[in-house]
């Protein structure tokens, strides 16, 4: 994993010249049309209408496995009840003699983990079957969506005001614990030394352009969808502005505990590490407890390696260094269940941080499925699936149950390699892609003068330069860039995973496994669907309009530029 | 007379310097850690704590094998060091000069470990024989799992919330529908067409309207 330090720089480039124009460009777009994703695109263009279905089809498949993550934190929260937490001690084996297998060779927070959580299989072909704790954790966070999205914006804006500032409390709690944490000025240091190295590998730049892309939920059409709410005179400018800079503080905010603890863990696996080392050198020694402290250890070891050489060798003591420690901290997943529960267990009053921590964990997580499911929830009411008589509660509630139904897929035993692919394919490129054809789309479809025009009668200011030169040229150039990075770091060797099989030799290290190739064509068939929408609706449109104009009796193309003007007045505001 | 003990004695001495050594025949290791255990309260290990064990072992022997011979003499501890460790064997006073069984031993311990380690106030990884593995306790599980009673909690919750919004969805749904109905039997529903925005009522639509501003000159123009 790449040194922090060095992240946030490409992170803050990413966002001045991707993130706060596309940002800007999105809430502009909804605020003015008045739609959700797919309308407000059929509205630009009938040949852009791919853009919107794109948007559409990426917050489906990005809820669908996005909830399942919830699962995991909601099981983890209701676990934290127990006194002691079940992730601090391993289980017994059969006959009590020792501890069992699997948990005492790793640690007892990966076999919660992987064992009594996922119950994962040790190949991603191996479906397993579906765990039934984790289905009915699944079902309680589908209901709770369809609790707060029950009537569409009216439920989700006044949850949201207890899911977007309960985070706040708890990061501001564990950063006054995480700061009197002794190594917190470890983890503290390590997150601000910038490793400039770590700039020329083009993988910190394509994971910094995505995040920007998870972060602040662009190109998913739920964002053009919360703007369609807003009233038609709002300053959009500022709210974009406003957003991403509030977003990036949070960001930057949340990552002192998260580093803090982080450094914290790492300095006590270090003294763990010493303390072994010294009890095992005691015992063979036969000297007198307390002989030899974490501070006089070096000068021990040099000591008895001059004297005794084939004894200290025969010990097979592990070297121990700080700086390894603190290298260890997986990202994603593996740091919220690994790394941040292991710290947890050695806090005092664990039970409380643990449960502290899931409360926080899963309020942001139910933001995020706001914004997707207000992706999918707003253009399936536009384009009335269901009759208008048919109370908005029906439509909210089969979408939570079809994506229920699809979810439980997730909850097998290969469930959690099955969400990775998910991650690392649907989540990403299409993003990219979409993003792209909406900037080009506004910008020289569109055309950029009508639409600073748009801009101006709504916030009641001219564009000024910023956004003009990158919406421009910046924004697509730098995205097209980043795509084309992606594609070929990914046509460099084929796709793999590490898989946790307790039978591999290195175990407790993952073992590394390619995908097979029908499991290729499912990432390739993920990442693609959402990225032909945008060809296939503009060739679908192309078509008609060939055949139309081959009809004597057909509709001249000037009435879809009034489209928009009239849609002001179309739109109810809910 | 005297050398007739001292030669006696210097033979037992030999004789327990034969039994009792490292790695001998049914002799155990043992490492005691009380700095560890006790911290600031730690005792020293001194010959009177050395008797204490002797006397520990003898009594677990007597316990185990139910039969009263075992001495505290029969108890041999050898090879003290600082750390603390040693090795001990325990003697069959009736058999010559021969150490109990191991086996023996070990079953004797193993089912005295708990008033043992009490004896000392230590536990069973600061007490340790080193060939002796002791059986782990297992945990204690409630009857219910803990997470699935929270869970309950929670799901009630969720589900409350679900249909407290959905019935007063169907009832303000219903107030609607009621008051609409009052109102249309209440006015009569006045059909208002609009030509751009303008009620047609407020349009004069009577053709040929004549300005007051051009006709008060009427002399001026010529007539048709």
């Amino acid at each position: 994993m790449e040194k922090p330090g060095a992240f946030l720089i490409p992170y803050f480039i990413a966002l001045l010249f991707e993130g706060i124009p596309l940002l800007h460009l999105e809430l502009a777009l909804g605020q003015y049309l008045r739609k959700g994703s797919i309308g407000a695109w059929n509205s630009i263009s009938p040949y852009l209408g791919g853009v919107g279905v794109g948007s559409w089809i990426v917050s489906v498949l990005v809820s669908l496995y996005y909830n399942t993550v919830l699962t995991w934190v909601m099981w983890y929260f209701i676990n934290s009840f127990q006194e002691p937490l079940p992730w601090s001690v391993c289980p017994l084996n059969e006959n009590r003699t020792g501890f069992n297998e699997e948990c005492y060779e790793s640690t007892s927070v990966n076999y919660f983990w992987y064992r009594k959580t996922l119950n994962i299989t040790p190949d991603i072909a191996e479906s397993g079957k579906l765990q039934w704790w984790l289905i009915l954790c699944l079902a309680a966070c589908w209901l709770v969506v369809y609790l707060c999205t029950i009537r569409g914006i009216e439920t989700t804006g006044k949850a949201i005001y207890v899911t977007a500032i309960f985070p706040y409390l708890v990061l501001t709690i564990f950063l006054i614990q995480g700061l009197t944490l002794p190594g917190a000025t470890e983890g503290l240091i390590y997150l601000f030394t910038p490793n400039l190295n770590t700039l020329k590998n083009p993988r910190v730049w394509l994971d910094a352009a995505t995040q920007i892309f998870f972060s602040l939920s662009l190109a998913f059409g739920g964002l053009i969808a919360f703007a369609s709410y807003n009233p038609t005179k709002n300053d959009c400018e500022k709210d974009a502005v406003t957003v991403a800079i509030v977003n990036s503080m949070t960001s930057l905010y949340a990552s002192i505990p998260v580093f803090s603890v982080l450094g914290f863990k790492a300095t006590t696996a270090y003294w763990d590490c010493l303390d072994r080392n010294i009890i095992n050198i005691i015992n063979e020694f036969d000297l007198p407890e307390e002989s030899i402290m974490r501070q006089n250890y070096t000068s021990w070891i040099s000591f008895l390696n001059s004297s005794y050489p084939e004894k200290i060798a025969g010990l097979k003591l592990k070297s121990c260094d700080l700086q390894e420690f603190l290298d260890q901290s997986v990202s994603g997943t593996g740091l919220a269940f690994i790394v941040f529960t292991q710290a947890i267990i050695l806090m005092p009053g664990s039970q409380a941080w643990a449960i502290l921590f899931f409360i926080m964990l899963f309020s942001l997580g139910l933001s995020s499925m706001f914004g997707n499911i207000e992706g999918v929830f707003t253009p399936l009411l536009e384009l009335q699936i269901i009759p208008k008589s048919a109370p908005k509660e029906l439509l909210s509630g089969i979408i939570c149950l079809i994506s229920f139904l699809i979810a439980l897929s997730f909850t097998l035993g290969s469930g959690s390699y099955w969400i990775d692919i998910f991650d690392r394919y649907a989540g990403s490129v299409p993003l990219l892609v979409i993003a792209f054809f909406e900037v080009i789309g506004v910008v020289y479809i569109y055309k950029i003068k009508r639409f600073s025009k748009d801009v101006e009668w709504m916030t009641g200011r001219k564009l000024n330069l910023y956004w003009q030169i990158t919406w421009r040229f910046i924004s697509p150039l730098l995205l097209l860039i980043v795509f084309m990075a992606f594609v070929t770091l990914q046509m460099q060797r084929p796709p793999s995973y590490t898989a946790w099989n307790p039978k591999y030799e290195g175990f407790p290290m993952k073992e590394e496994k390619v995908y097979p190739p029908w499991v290729q064509a499912i990432c390739v068939l993920l990442a693609a669907l959402p990225c032909v929408c945008v060809p296939l609706v503009a060739l679908f449109h192309l078509v008609k309009q060939k055949r139309r104009s081959k009809d004597p009796s057909f509709v001249p193309p000037e009435v879809f530029s009034c489209h928009g003007a009239n849609s002001n007045f179309s739109h109810t505001k809910e | 007379m005297l050398r007739a003990l001292l030669l006696t004695l210097s033979i037992v001495a030999i004789a327990h310097a034969e039994l009792c050594k490292p790695d001998a025949q049914n002799a155990f290791k043992v490492r005691i850690s009380i700095k560890t255990a006790l911290g600031d309260n730690a005792y020293a290990w001194d010959a009177n704590e050395e008797y204490l064990f002797k006397a520990m072992v003898a009594f677990a022997m007597r316990r185990y094998s139910s039969k009263s011979t075992t001495q505290i003499s029969n108890v041999l501890l050898c090879n003290v060091t600082d750390r603390v460790s040693f090795w001990f064997v325990v003697t069959d006073s009736s058999k010559n000069v021969t150490t109990v069984p191991g086996s023996e031993v070990e079953a004797a311990i193993r089912m005295n470990r708990n008033r043992i380690n009490n004896a000392f106030l230590l536990s069973d990884k600061t007490l340790q024989f080193l060939k002796i593995t002791s059986t782990l306790s297992p945990p204690v599980e409630p009857s219910t799992p803990v997470w699935l009673i929270v869970f309950g909690v929670v799901l009630c919750l969720i589900v409350a919330g679900i249909v407290f919004l959905i019935v007063s969805g169907i009832q303000k749904h219903k107030k609607k529908n009621k008051d609409s109905t009052e109102r249309e039997n209440l006015e009569e529903k006045v059909e208002v067409t609009l030509e751009n925005g303008i009620p047609c009522e407020a349009l004069d639509l009577k053709p040929g309207h004549i300005n007051g501003v051009f006709a008060a000159d009427d002399e001026r123009f010529t007539s048709l």
